[in-house]
């Protein structure tokens, strides 16, 4: 219990340096420290599946991903002021808070039913396949959808043959 | 798993959603809306994890756990790919600045 409290302390304290951090790419590595930590405290919680998976996608291909749009869009220092004024950010977060204890304390609160022996990847596999299909359609629309935002347009032969008789005459 | 242990994970999820939450209102920079909406995604991953634990299902609380950690990601991203050309057409990563924008 110690070692999960002090896992998940240093996760809050990384998920916060990622907000407060002033440059990109600090923020990005507070962050994959955080996936990891959270992949440690998943593991430990009785879900090493879910961990290593998690390290994997969120410790690994989320940073590659963050490094990359960083290097290409390039550090950028925006101001501290925000567009939502600060009080207000607390007064709507305390809200949000309020609302989110409401909702999930009464399932807190109720007595354990016993553990069900359905294993994770039969559960997986073969309870919920159509998670499992919409996850690779997502995939494959989520690369596809990137790869045409990233695509650089393609000049017109025209032009760029215009172009390039000017520079040889 | 003892009832001392879930407490602990549901203040940590309190914890990062609140972050996630924080930083979503108060960043400007386009790609730190994008980092603030992944620690608010760890905490949805985290609850999914412990309310599969707690109902006695961690079976079907770790696929939907896997389904969501999928999903985040291919929403970060189609996130980032447009923060990136939000940044080479309009020159700026600011909110701000591309809220005042006019054509």
């Amino acid at each position: 219990m110690e070692i999960q409290t002090l896992v998940l302390c240093a996760t809050l304290l990384c998920a916060l340096q990622a907000i407060r951090a002033p440059r990109l790419l600090i923020s990005a590595l507070w962050l994959a420290g955080c996936s990891a930590l959270l992949a440690l405290s998943i593991a430990l919680l009785g879900a090493p599946e879910v961990g290593v998976v998690e390290l994997s996608v969120g410790a690994g291909l989320v940073t590659v991903i963050f490094v990359f749009a960083i290097s290409v869009a390039g550090e950028e220092t925006v101001g501290t002021t925000s567009i939502v004024p600060r009080p207000l950010a607390w007064v709507l977060l305390a809200l949000f808070l309020f609302l989110l204890i409401l909702l999930t304390l009464p399932g807190f609160l109720l007595p354990a039913v016993p553990r069900e022996a359905l294993p994770f990847l039969r559960a997986l596999w073969d309870a919920r396949s159509l998670d499992t299909v919409l996850q690779v359609a997502m995939i494959f629309s989520g690369v596809l959808g990137s790869l045409g935002l990233l695509a650089e347009r393609k000049e017109s032969g025209r032009g760029s043959g215009g172009a390039r008789q000017g520079a040889s005459s | 798993m003892s009832g001392g242990v879930w407490t602990i994970v549901m203040v940590a999820v309190f914890g990062l959603v609140a972050i996630g939450i924080y930083g979503l209102l108060i960043v400007r920079n386009l790609i730190k809306i994008v980092v603030a909406l992944q620690v608010f995604a760890k905490g949805t991953i985290l609850i999914m994890v412990a309310a599969g634990g707690m109902s006695g299902r961690p079976a079907v609380g770790q696929s939907l756990a896997i389904t969501v950690i999928v999903a985040d990601t291919v929403v970060t991203v189609m996130a980032l790919a447009l923060a990136i050309q939000v940044r080479r057409w309009c020159g700026t990563l600011d909110t701000r600045v591309i809220s005042k924008l006019r054509r």
